[in-house]
C-alpha cells in the first residue's frame, strides 16, 4: 500500500520556482531516497510534507487518502516524523522534555516514565542517550540522537531523514543505517535525503531524483547503478575537465604549526595543525562536515582566539614573516597582508543581505583614507567591473544582495574578495548550491588567483572536484589533520579514508 | 486514517514575506491607516464629547497650527525630534534602548545643577559652556552604563535601560529635597535664574529649534555618509559580517551609545536651558518613550522623523486645545488615547507592507 | 524602630508588594512566551480603572450593595478592560508581527490615558472638590478578612494574625504564584510554553501552536496584570481612584520580573521587598527627607544589580527566553 503519495507539488518562493510538479510514492516497508544536488528542492519538498511549507498546488496522499498538512502537527497526527538537517531542539531543555515536547496526551506529564521510554527506545535500537542533559552541553551526533529518538517516540509510521549523515562518523552513519533497516522491517516508510550516491546504493530501495526543483524520475535502487543516478541528478554526463595549470614559483606563504583551538564549550575543534600553503597553487581540505575547516579558516582570518600554535605568513614583497596570531582582520589588513576570505556563510557573514552592491563592495575597504566620510566612487565602479566581468544578473547595481540569486550572490562576494589581488585566498565550500556554469565560474577564478601568485586555500566537499582543481589535498578529521596528498596522484579512496577515523575498518562504504 | 478526515478543510489564507515593496504602495498602505485611524479617532470622540468629528479635527488644526500656539508646537516638534535623532543610531544597530527617558532626565539634573551651584558665580557665556558640557556627559554616561554591560556580557539592554529610567528619575528628586527645601516638587525659574540661552532675534525658542534642525541634519549625514554609520548599519544587520571585517563590535556598541546619550543629554539641556528654566521628575514628559514610537516609525532615517514626530506633536497639541474646552468635559489624557489609536494602526499596516496574504489555491479555482 | 512598627512595615509591605506580585506574575507568563510585554503598566492601569468604574456604577445604582456582587461586578470589569488591551497587543504583535517594544510603549501610553481619562470624567461627575473618587463600600469587601481569622485564639502571635488579616486577593495571588510554577514546571502546558518562548521555530517543528500560546499567554497575562492594578486600588487604597496615583507601579512589575529571573515563586520575595521599598519612608523616623527618593531608588537599582549578576554568571537557566522581543514568522526564507 502507499504510504505515502505526492502529485503534482509545487512551491515557489518569490520568483523562484523551489519545487516544479513533483510526484513521488513510498510504500509501507520501503526506503526511499531522495537524491539531488544542493538546491534541487528537496528539503523544500520535505518540509511541505512535514507542513513546515505550504504546497502553492499539487495534492499529498496519506495511506490514499487526500490530506492538507497544514502545519507540523497534522503531520504528526498523520504518523509523519521529520528529523531536520538543522536540528529543531530547545537549548535549555533536557534530551527528555525536548523528545516528550508537543505530544498531546491526557495523561499527566511524568518526567520519569518518560525517560525511561526514551531509555528503552535508546536501548533497543543501540543509542546513547542521558535523558537529563540539556541540549547545550551536547555534542552535534548527540544531538542528532536525541532528533531520532524524538521521532521514534512518537510513533511515526513516515520518517523523513533530510541528509543526517552529513555530521555523522563513517561508523555512526553505518549504526544509522542498521536502525533504519530495522524500522523498515516494522513496516515503516522512510525517506532520506541525501546527495551521497554510495549511501543511496547501500540503504535505499528506491530512488527518486530532483534536478532544480524539477522531479526527474523515481527507479528501483537494484536495478540501476551510480552512473545511471549521477546523469539522473546532474542531467547529462559530466567529466569536470577543470583546467589545471601546474603550480609555478612555489614559495611557502602561510605557515601554521602546532594550532590549537576550543570553541566556547571549551571543546578542543583544532588539534596540533601544521601545514604550509605556498604561493602558486591551490592547496585543498577535504573532511566530513564540521571537521574543523570552519575553524581552521576563521582561525587564519582572525576570528578565533586560537590557544596555541603560531601563524606565519611570509610576505612576497619584503620577504619579511609576520605573526597573524591574535591579529583582528582589521589589524591583517593594516599590515598590509592582502589576505582574503570567501566564508562558508555567505550572506550571514561574508556580505550584508539588506545592503545593495555597492555597499557590500566596500566592507572590506571602507576606511581607505583620513576622512570621515565614505568614498562611494571605488566601490561603485568596483561594482560594475564585477557585475560585467562575472556576468552578475542583477537588475542594478543598487539592489540588495539578499534578492539575487544563491550563484549571483556567490559571485559578488568572491568578485569582491579577489579584487584586493589576495597573497593568501581562503573559500570555504564556495560552489556549494551553485549550479554548474556558476561553479566553473568560480573554478576559473580560483585558477587565475594561482596563476596571479596568491596561496589558494580551498574547502570543498566533492572530492572530485577537489582531485581535479587541487595542487595539494589536506585531509582533516575531528580536528586533526590525517593526510597531506598530492592531488595528481591520489583517489577518492584514499582521501575517504583518510577522512574516517580509523582507516582501513572502515572502508566497507566504497 | 480516521485521523486525517479533520483535515478536509484547507486553511483559506496563509502569509508570506512580500519581495518587493513600491514606494507608492507604502505610501498608499500608510494612508489608508491613518484613514481609519481618524474614523476610529472620529467615532471616540463622537461617543467622549458629542462633537461632531469634523469640528473636532478642525480644532485639532487650530490648536497645533493656529497664531500664537504654532511657536509651542513647533518648539514641541524640536523637543520630540531631538530626541527621537538620539536613540536613532543606537536603534539602526538593533540595540534597544528604551532608556532616553532617563538619559534626557540625567541631561536635565546636569543642566540644573550646573545653574543652581555655578549661576551667578561665573560669566553667563561660561556657565552655558560648562552646562552644556556637564548635560552631553551625563547623557553620555547614562547611556554608555548599559551599553558597556551590553557589549562586554551581552546584559539585556531593553530591561537595564528601563530601569535607568528610575533611577534617573529619583535622582532628581533628590536633587529637588536638596535644592529646595521647602518640599516641593520642582525647583523653578527663581532659583535657577542663571544660564538661560539666549532669545534669537527676540523669538522665543529659536534656539533650541535651531540647535535641533543642525543635529538632525548631522545626524543624517553621519548615519548615511560617514564611515561610522557605515559601521552601524554592518553591526545592526549582522555581527557575524562586522567581525569578519574586523569591526571592533564592542567599541561601536559603546560609541554609538555614547553618541545617543550625549544628543539626549542635549535635549535635557535644551528642556532646562531655553524652555523650563525649572526642573521636576516629569520635565521628559515621556518624550523619551515617545521618541522609540516616532523613530520606529520613520525606519530610523531623520529625515522622516520629521513628519512622523509632527503627527504625534499634531494629536498632542490639538488634543490639548480641544480639552481646554470645558463643555467637552475631556481632560488632557485625551491625547493619549487618540496617540495610542493611531499607534495601533500605523504599528499594525507595517504588517500589510511587509508581508502578502495569499488565499489557498482552492478559492482561488472556485472564481476562475 | 519598634516591634509594632516593624508589624506595621510588614502588613504594609505585603499590601503594597500584591499589586506588583500580580503584575510580575503576569509579566512572567508573558515573557515565557516570548512576549515582551512593555504594555503592561497600561494594562495595569486599564485593570485599575475598569474595577474601579464598575464598582462606581454598581454603587450608584444600588442602595443595598450585596457583598458577592461588589467583589464580582468590578473584577468582570477589570478581567474584561484587561483582556480588551491584551488583545489588541496580541493582534499587532502576533497576528500582525509589529515590533513588541513599540507596540508595547503605545498599550501603555493609551491605557495610562484611558485611566486617567475615565478617572477624571468620574471626578467630574460626582463634582468632586478633591482630585480622587472613592469607592469605599466596595473596597471594603475586597479587604474583608477569612471569617474564620475571627475565632483565632487570643495567644495567636501578632505576625501570624497580620498574615490572615488581608482580604481574599492577598492569597489569590499567592495561588497564582505558586500555581504558576507548578504549571510552567510540571505540565505539559507548561513545558509548550516554554519552548514557545525559548525557540519558536521548535515548538512549531514539534506541533505546537506558537501563534495560540502566545496570545494565550499574553492575554491570561494581562488579565493577572490587570487583576494587580484592581487590587491596587480596591485593596491597598481603599477604594480611592486619584489621576496618577498608581504611577509607575507597572514598570516595578517589570522590574521585578528580572530580579525573580523568571520564577513566580521568587516574584513573591520581589514583590514584598519593593512593597517594603515603596512604603519604608513612612515609618522611618530618623532618616532625612532627602533620602526618601534614594531610599525609593533602591528597588530598581537592585534590578539592575540582578540583570548584571544574571548575565555575568551566564548560568543557562536563569537568562530570559532566548526569544523574548522577537516575532516568529514560519516561512522565513
Amino acid at each position: 500500500m502507499n504510504a505515502l503519495e505526492i502529485k503534482n507539488v509545487t512551491k515557489r518562493f518569490g520568483r523562484i520556482v523551489a519545487n516544479n510538479n513533483i510526484n513521488l510514492t513510498v510504500n509501507s516497508g520501503e526506503i526511499l531516497a531522495i537524491l539531488g544536488e544542493n538546491g534541487s528542492g528537496k528539503t523544500t519538498l520535505m518540509n511541505m510534507i512535514s507542513g513546515i511549507y505550504h504546497p502553492d498546488a499539487g495534492e499529498i496522499f496519506v495511506n490514499e487518502k487526500p490530506v492538507v498538512i497544514n502545519s507540523p502537527k497534522d503531520a504528526f497526527a498523520l504518523g509523519i516524523g521529520m528529523i531536520h538537517q538543522h536540528f529543531k531542539l530547545v537549548d535549555v531543555f533536557t534530551a527528555t522534555e525536548n523528545i516528550v515536547l508537543g505530544i498531546e496526551d491526557k495523561k499527566r506529564l511524568n518526567m520519569k516514565a518518560a525517560s525511561k521510554a526514551v531509555l528503552e527506545i535508546s536501548g533497543k535500537y543501540g543509542f546513547e542517550i542521558a535523558p537529563q542533559k540539556k541540549i547545550y552541553q551536547m555534542s552535534v551526533s548527540e544531538k542528532q540522537t536525541v532528533e531520532i529518538i524524538k521521532v521514534l517516540y512518537r510513533g511515526a509510521d513516515i520518517l523523513i531523514l533530510d541528509e543526517p549523515t552529513a555530521v555523522l562518523t563513517p561508523q555512526e552513519t553505518q549504526k544509522l543505517f542498521a536502525v533504519l533497516r530495522n524500522m523498515k522491517e516494522d513496516g515503516k516508510s522512510i525517506i532520506i535525503i541525501t546527495h551521497k550516491l554510495n549511501e543511496v546504493m547501500s540503504i535505499s530501495d528506491k530512488v527518486a531524483v530532483l534536478r532544480k526543483g524539477e522531479y526527474i524520475g523515481t527507479v528501483n535502487t537494484a536495478e540501476t547503478n551510480e552512473s545511471e543516478l549521477t546523469e539522473m541528478m546532474v542531467g547529462k554526463k559530466i567529466s569536470l575537465n577543470i583546467d589545471r595549470t601546474d603550480p609555478h614559483d612555489q614559495k611557502e606563504r602561510l605557515v601554521i604549526s602546532g594550532l590549537d583551538l576550543y570553541n566556547k564549550n571549551g571543546i578542543k575543534v583544532l588539534d596540533d595543525i601544521s601545514f604550509a600553503a605556498c604561493s602558486g597553487e591551490i592547496l585543498g581540505i577535504a573532511g566530513i562536515a564540521g571537521s574543523g575547516q570552519r575553524e581552521l579558516l576563521e582561525s587564519i582570518a582572525g576570528l578565533r582566539h586560537i590557544s596555541g600554535g603560531e601563524i606565519i605568513y611570509n610576505d612576497p614583497k619584503t620577504e619579511e614573516t609576520v605573526s597573524l596570531k591574535d591579529m583582528s582582520p582589521m589589524k591583517i589588513r593594516e599590515l598590509g597582508v592582502r589576505l582574503s576570505f570567501v566564508p562558508e556563510d555567505r550572506l550571514g557573514m561574508g556580505l550584508v543581505g539588506n545592503m545593495d552592491i555597492i555597499d557590500n563592495m566596500m566592507l572590506r575597504s571602507y576606511r581607505k583614507g583620513k576622512s570621515i566620510f565614505l568614498n562611494r566612487k571605488p566601490p561603485r565602479e568596483l561594482a560594475d567591473t564585477v557585475i560585467r566581468d562575472l556576468e552578475v544578473v542583477t537588475p542594478s547595481p543598487q539592489t540588495p544582495v539578499r534578492k539575487l540569486s544563491g550563484g549571483n550572490v556567490q559571485k559578488v562576494l568572491v568578485g569582491r574578495e579577489i579584487s584586493a589581488a589576495p597573497t593568501v585566498l581562503m573559500a570555504a565550500y564556495p560552489v556549494r548550491g551553485l549550479d554548474i556554469n556558476s561553479s566553473y565560474t568560480i573554478y576559473n577564478l580560483l585558477n587565475k588567483q594561482k596563476e596571479n601568485g596568491a596561496a589558494v586555500i580551498f574547502v570543498g566537499e566533492d572530492l572530485d572536484v577537489l582531485i581535479e582543481l587541487c595542487d595539494r589535498i589536506l585531509v582533516v578529521n575531528s580536528g586533526k589533520i590525517t593526510g597531506i596528498l598530492d592531488a595528481r596522484n591520489t583517489t577518492k579512496e584514499e582521501i575517504g579514508l583518510l577522512m574516517t577515523k580509523t582507516g582501513g575498518a572502515d572502508n566497507e562504504e566504497e | 486514517m480516521k485521523k486525517s478526515e479533520k483535515h478536509k478543510h484547507a486553511k483559506l489564507i496563509y502569509i508570506s514575506k512580500r519581495a518587493n515593496v513600491s514606494l507608492s504602495m507604502q505610501i498608499i498602505t500608510r494612508v489608508i491607516a491613518l484613514a481609519l485611524a481618524l474614523v476610529v479617532c472620529g467615532i471616540i470622540t463622537k461617543v467622549l464629547s458629542g462633537e461632531n468629528p469634523f469640528k473636532a479635527l478642525a480644532i485639532f488644526f487650530e490648536g497645533a497650527f493656529e497664531g500664537k500656539r504654532l511657536l509651542p508646537t513647533i518648539h514641541e516638534l524640536a523637543i520630540l525630534l531631538c530626541v527621537s535623532i538620539a536613540v536613532t543610531p543606537v536603534f539602526r544597530m538593533k540595540f534597544w534602548n528604551i532608556g532616553a527617558e532617563g538619559q534626557v532626565l540625567i541631561g536635565c539634573l546636569a543642566t540644573a545643577f550646573c545653574m543652581l551651584r555655578l549661576g551667578g558665580k561665573v560669566p553667563e557665556w561660561a556657565l552655558m559652556i560648562i552646562m552644556s558640557a556637564f548635560a552631553i556627559l551625563a547623557g553620555m554616561i547614562w547611556a554608555a552604563i548599559p551599553a558597556i554591560f551590553k557589549a562586554q556580557w551581552k546584559t539585556n539592554e531593553t530591561l537595564f535601560t528601563l530601569m535607568m529610567n528610575y533611577v534617573a528619575i529619583q535622582l532628581i528628586e533628590y536633587f529637588l529635597k536638596i535644592a529646595d527645601k521647602s518640599g516641593s516638587n520642582t525647583v523653578g525659574p527663581e532659583l535657577l535664574n542663571h544660564g538661560w540661552f539666549p532669545k534669537l532675534f527676540g523669538v522665543q525658542y529659536l534656539f533650541n529649534i535651531i540647535v535641533v534642525a543642525v543635529i538632525t541634519v548631522l545626524m543624517y549625514i553621519y548615519l548615511n555618509y560617514s564611515k561610522h554609520g557605515y559601521e552601524i548599519s554592518v553591526v545592526g544587520e549582522s555581527e557575524n559580517t562586522a567581525r569578519y571585517i574586523g569591526i571592533n563590535v564592542k567599541k561601536v556598541i559603546i560609541r554609538t551609545a555614547l553618541l545617543s546619550g550625549a544628543i539626549c543629554g542635549i535635549a535635557g539641556l535644551l528642556l532646562v536651558g531655553g524652555y523650563s528654566y525649572s526642573i521636576d521628575s516629569n520635565l521628559a514628559g515621556g518624550r523619551g518613550f515617545t521618541a522609540i514610537m516616532v523613530s520606529w516609525l520613520a525606519k530610523f532615517n531623520p529625515i522622516t522623523m520629521v513628519f512622523t514626530a509632527l503627527l504625534l506633536v499634531f494629536i498632542g497639541r490639538g488634543a490639548d486645545q480641544f480639552t481646554q474646552i470645558p463643555k467637552y468635559g475631556l481632560n488632557g489624557d485625551f491625547a493619549d488615547i487618540i496617540t495610542g489609536i493611531v499607534l495601533f494602526f500605523i504599528i499594525g499596516c507595517e504588517f500589510f507592507i511587509n508581508y502578502q496574504i495569499h488565499f489557498s489555491h482552492r478559492s482561488k479555482e472556485g472564481k476562475q | 524602630m519598634n516591634v509594632a512598627t516593624l508589624l506595621i512595615i510588614i502588613r504594609r509591605a505585603i499590601l503594597m508588594g500584591t499589586p506588583l506580585l500580580f503584575g510580575a506574575i503576569g509579566e512572567i507568563i508573558t515573557e515565557k512566551s516570548g512576549n515582551l510585554n512593555l504594555g503592561i503598566p497600561g494594562i495595569m492601569y486599564i485593570g485599575a480603572i475598569s474595577g474601579a468604574v464598575g464598582g462606581f456604577v454598581y454603587k450608584s445604582s444600588v442602595v443595598y450593595v450585596d457583598p458577592f456582587l461588589a467583589v464580582f461586578i468590578p473584577m468582570m470589569c477589570t478581567i474584561l478592560g484587561s483582556l480588551i488591551v491584551s488583545l489588541i497587543y496580541c493582534f499587532l504583535t502576533i497576528t500582525l508581527r509589529a515590533n513588541q517594544n513599540v507596540t508595547g510603549l503605545a498599550i501603555t501610553t493609551f491605557g495610562i490615558g484611558c485611566g486617567n481619562l475615565f478617572g477624571g470624567s468620574i471626578i467630574k461627575i460626582i463634582k468632586s472638590n478633591v482630585p480622587f473618587f472613592a469607592v469605599g463600600d466596595i473596597a471594603k469587601e475586597y479587604n474583608k478578612p477569612f471569617p474564620f481569622v475571627e475565632y483565632l485564639p487570643e495567644k495567636t502571635p501578632e505576625l501570624i494574625k497580620i498574615l490572615l488579616s488581608y482580604g481574599f486577593m492577598v492569597y489569590l495571588a499567592l495561588a497564582l504564584a505558586i500555581i504558576t510554577t507548578l504549571i510552567i514546571k510540571k505540565t505539559r502546558i507548561g513545558l509548550n510554553l516554554r519552548a514557545v518562548g525559548e525557540n519558536p521555530a521548535t515548538a512549531d517543528a514539534a506541533g505546537i501552536n506558537v501563534s495560540m500560546y502566545k496570545y494565550v499567554a499574553t492575554c491570561v497575562g494581562g488579565v493577572i496584570a490587570g487583576l494587580g492594578g484592581l487590587y491596587y486600588i480596591l485593596g491597598n487604597s481603599n477604594g480611592i481612584w486619584a489621576n496618577g496615583a498608581f504611577g509607575d507601579k507597572g514598570w516595578l512589575a517589570i522590574a521585578i520580573v528580572i530580579f525573580a529571573t523568571w520564577k513566580p515563586v521568587y516574584a513573591i520575595l520581589g514583590s514584598y521587598f519593593f512593597g517594603a521599598l515603596c512604603i519604608l519612608y513612612n515609618y522611618l523616623d530618623n532618616i532625612p527627607i532627602t533620602f526618601i527618593p534614594l531610599l525609593k531608588m533602591l528597588p530598581y537599582v537592585a534590578t539592575i544589580l540582578v540583570l548584571i549578576i544574571v548575565s555575568l554568571r551566564k548560568k543557562r537557566e536563569n537568562q530570559p527566553p532566548a526569544s523574548l522581543g522577537l516575532s516568529y514568522f514560519r516561512e522565513e526564507r
